[in-house]
């Protein structure tokens, strides 16, 4: 494979990386050239060692063999330290930052020149001043983190690696928790570094992003570099058929959803956590049999919250649930056994925290939620003939692999654990799905076969709520899509009307013009 | 990703047999340092343990103790609760035992004295455990904290009750007085009689046949009914469990009234077997060293009984050392069982990646081996 700029300078290379853990090879002869000042993607499924490569070049983690360049020159990367002092800085899925610090004591923490904080603070103060105009990156210095919302703590992360002179900077999915309007101004922010020189890698699976922000794109699949592409060169198809391995079809087909009578309902409920927040405000919605209903959203607006107290998990403080002729309030809540009873069945966010248990066996956790049924038990004892005869069936009807009931639930990649629960829900034959992030951390593969099977489920007359956090997703599937922000629902848009703009906005609290005359009377968000 | 690496029986035979080998090694230095032969040493406390039949008795009537508290932790484990209350759960079991027997060992034969004394064992032991319990499940009480507690107000009680209420007239120790024999639980030499064998008397006695009984319960709850899987769910992932249906506050209940019940049947072995009567101080730290057992047994029935009879083996064995090594004293062999606890227990985890290395290296060769061989 030829590299493209090699007239240029190159900012980092990578020659044959090589890493194992145990017997697992996650990183296997690994060449890679970025050029100084491009932006460079690297794309791969989950599991196929991305994560493991950026932390070899932040000197996380260190390469059992293979060599790595900066400007030319060969380091010996032990730790972070290290890699930041070579101008490698990182922003990592998930934030490093203390909540209750400001933005500068953020950025100066682990970087103080002295034992005395007021000389650092002062000098972080101009240099970061320096920094957000050249770079476009304003933030307030002195808000505390906890009060700016996700796309400014992001930049803060941003600040943090650039003031410490990072020079090529790393990001691992820096998307996943933004609005598309947030993520179009950090892809602003990614030229403005660009322009002044900083080489940018960006982690990431989704195929979009990739297109819109970069200059070139490597691909990675089962731990080796399988493909190089100028970004111009290439498009969705080609990325997809290279991640997988095979050609995928990226294109949910469904006809016209046929909705009938209403399966469940909710009127006016809201819900306040143990620390006093109003996670839910006045939620009203309605569930038909034969219809998908997308729930759209930055994470943390209420989503979730919804999906627990739909599934039993948490009873609303007022409002109501209607299921079939059952009622449930705060008087009268239910149980999560209780809604699987009614016919509620719930694919969980989080598979790994609820939907099944790592130690267990995959059959232990094919029976999570149903673990008293008759089909199982005995009078005393359980029947692990039947609970094994069933896990098996349920892995030839879901794909999932390896086909081998015994193994560890850890064990199965994130898109055969995801079949595996989708299939035990699914196979109770319930009448309402609560389906939540059914996509997450799945590969492209699992991901077609998901798709399919819940436009399936639809057209049996199940109906279907669908949290996502990807709105390509929930465009996708739903046939209606229902916006929150902060607890309560902003408004709600047809499939056909939806797009990528009106549901940002919505996802801000903005109703778009085009909408208020036909949505007004379902809209219970604020007055803006 | 490193949790599939190395085979099954590696991690339950093999690291818990190198884990104890090095805490005789370490054993071994001490004994150098205090002018004994360690080899002369081993060879004591290994024949003084299971070299003659009496030693033999010792050792498993020292076990039986160990099986019932270090079930009645593993059964709380399972379900991600500590209970450190084994100490007084049994203590106030044995309270039960010794009711019974007293008032009833002059009306009713054994046979009818002994389902009695076996329940009542398992009521008030998991009476004292229901406290802590409800306290954990409905007010959020740490349940580490309040299960000490208890141990402490048992034995307050206990001394109150031995004092005052139940000593004898005319006695100044604070013992009730004897049980008749037809109450006491049958020694093993007294049950193998029945098949015409022949045994040493010892202090090992039925109770050791109903520890072994109360092994397989356990397990079958534990991996082979529903109660046993949201046992084990909770313990493993509390919000899993939630979202299953398990009724967490419940089952906190539960699993603490059987763990409370298991600290309990101790009694049976101490107090109707050995003591013959109410006294104080019977359980002695086993409560405690249930926890050490459970810890070596991996939480499994079967690996709780090995590490009984392990312990039952440092408990004889060492008292049989410091009865013929003058250097030698009781401290030093509650040293010797420290250090197996502090290899097996809390560095049990420090030669895993070795060992893991160690076989990932010697499975390559293997391979590599076989490889050879194919191509040739």
């Amino acid at each position: 494979m030829s590299q493209p700029h090699n007239q240029q300078n190159i900012a980092l290379e990578l020659c044959g990386i090589d890493k194992k853990f145990g017997a697992v090879h996650a990183n296997c002869n690994i060449n890679l050239k970025v050029p100084a000042g491009t932006i460079h993607g690297i794309i791969g499924e989950n599991g196929a060692g991305k994560s493991t490569l950026m932390n070899i070049i932040y000197g996380f983690y260190i390469a059992d063999s293979g060599d790595i360049k900066i400007s030319g020159k060969t380091r010996k990367l032990t730790s972070s330290k290290e890699a930041i002092r070579y101008g490698i800085g990182m922003v990592h899925q998930h934030f490093m930052l203390v909540d209750n610090f400001s933005v500068l004591e953020n950025v100066i923490l682990g970087a103080e020149d002295g034992a005395l904080l007021k000389p650092s603070l002062k000098k972080a103060r101009t240099e970061l001043e320096r920094l957000a105009t050249e770079y476009r990156l304003d933030v307030p210095l002195d808000a505390l983190i906890e009060d700016l919302p996700v796309g400014l703590q992001q930049r803060v992360e941003i600040l943090k690696a650039l003031y410490r002179g990072a020079k090529i900077l790393i990001l691992d999915e820096p998307t996943g928790v933004l609005t598309p309007q947030e993520t179009d101004h950090l892809f602003k922010i990614f030229d403005a570094l660009r322009d002044k020189g900083v080489t940018i890698l960006l982690i990431t699976h989704k195929l979009r992003e990739i297109l819109a922000a970069t200059n070139n794109v490597s691909v990675m699949r089962q731990g080796e570099m399988v493909a190089h592409r100028k970004t111009a060169d290439t498009n969705k198809e080609e990325l997809a058929e290279l991640m997988v391995g095979r050609k995928v079809r990226l294109k949910v087909e469904k006809s016209l959803a046929t909705p009938e009578n209403e399966l469940l309902s909710t009127s006016k409920v809201t819900y306040t956590d143990e620390m006093g927040v109003d996670r839910l405000k006045d939620v009203s919605i309605s569930i038909k049999s034969g219809e998908i209903v997308g729930i759209a959203g930055v994470s943390g607006n209420g989503q979730s919250e919804l999906m627990s107290l739909l599934a039993g998990l948490i009873k609303p403080n007022s409002g109501q649930v209607n299921i079939g002729q059952t009622c449930i309030d705060s008087m009268h809540p239910s149980s999560a056994a209780q809604m699987r009873e009614l016919g509620v069945g719930h694919i969980p966010e989080d598979r790994l925290v609820m939907g099944l248990i790592k130690s267990f066996s995959a059959e232990e956790s094919a029976i999570l939620g149903y673990q008293n049924s008759p089909t199982y038990n005995g009078k005393l004892l359980n029947k692990p003939k039947v609970i094994n005869q069933e896990c098996a069936r349920l892995m030839e009807e879901w794909d999932v692999r390896p086909r081998d009931p015994k193994l560890r639930s850890s064990l199965f990649s994130g898109g055969n654990q995801q079949k595996l629960i989708i299939g035990r829900e699914v196979d109770k034959n319930p009448d309402v799905l609560l389906i939540g992030q059914p996509t997450r951390g799945v590969d492209i593969g699992a991901i077609e076969l998901i798709h399919k099977r819940i436009i399936e489920l639809r057209d049996q007359g199940k109906g279907i709520l669908l949290v996502s956090v990807e709105l390509d997703e929930i465009m996708a599937l739903s046939d209606r899509i229902i916006v929150m922000f902060d607890g309560h629902i902003v408004g709600e848009v047809s499939a056909e009307q939806a797009n990528e703009k009106i549901l940002g906005m919505m996802m801000a609290n903005i109703m778009p013009d085009e909408l208020l005359s036909t949505t007004q009377q379902t809209t219970t968000g604020e007055p803006i | 990703m490193n949790d599939s690496k190395i085979p099954a029986w590696v991690n339950i035979i093999v690291l818990p047999l190198i884990n104890i080998l090095f805490a005789f090694a370490f054993s071994a230095i001490i004994f150098i340092a205090v002018d004994v032969n360690p080899i002369e040493a081993a060879k004591t406390m290994i024949s003084g343990a299971l070299g003659y039949q009496e030693g033999i008795g010792y050792t498993f009537y020292y076990a039986t103790n160990f099986i019932f508290t270090g079930l009645a932790v593993a059964v709380a484990f399972s379900a991600g609760l500590f209970n450190i209350g084994g100490e007084g759960q049994a203590y106030i079991g044995g309270l039960g035992v010794g009711l019974v027997c007293l008032g009833l060992d002059h009306t009713l034969p054994f046979w009818a004295i002994l389902p009695i004394t076996m329940f009542a064992s398992m009521a008030f032991g998991a009476l004292w455990a229901f406290i802590p319990a409800y306290l954990q499940a409905y007010r959020g009480s740490h349940i580490v904290i309040t299960t000490i507690m208890f141990n402490f107000i048992a034995s307050s009680l206990m001394v109150y009750l031995m004092v005052n209420v139940l000593n004898q007239k005319g006695q100044m120790a604070p013992v009730s007085r004897l049980f008749e024999p037809s109450a006491v639980l049958p020694g093993f030499h007294e049950i193998v009689g029945w098949f015409g064998l022949s045994f040493s008397e010892s202090p090992m006695n039925l109770s050791f046949l109903i520890a072994l009984v109360c092994c397989v319960l356990v397990w079958l709850l534990l991996w082979r009914t529903r109660w046993g899987y949201a046992i084990r769910a909770m313990g493993s992932s509390p919000s899993a469990a939630e979202y299953g249906g398990i009724n967490r506050k419940r089952l906190i209940i539960i699993v603490m009234l059987i763990s409370g019940a298991l600290s309990g049947l101790l009694s049976l072995n101490e107090v109707q077997g050995y003591g013959q009567q109410l006294k104080l101080g019977f359980v002695a730290g086993y409560g405690f060293t249930g926890i050490a057992v459970c810890l070596i047994g991996r939480n499994h029935p079967f690996g709780i009984i090995l590490a009984s009879v392990l312990f039952g083996i440092l408990y004889q064995g060492g008292a049989e050392l410091s009865f013929d090594f003058p250097n030698i004293d009781r401290e030093m062999i509650q040293v010797v069982q420290a250090l197996v606890v502090l290899f097996s227990g809390a560095l049990s985890l420090m030669l895993v990646k070795p060992t893991e290395r160690l076989f990932v290296y010697l499975d390559a060769k293997k391979k590599s081996k076989t490889q050879l061989a194919a191509e040739a």
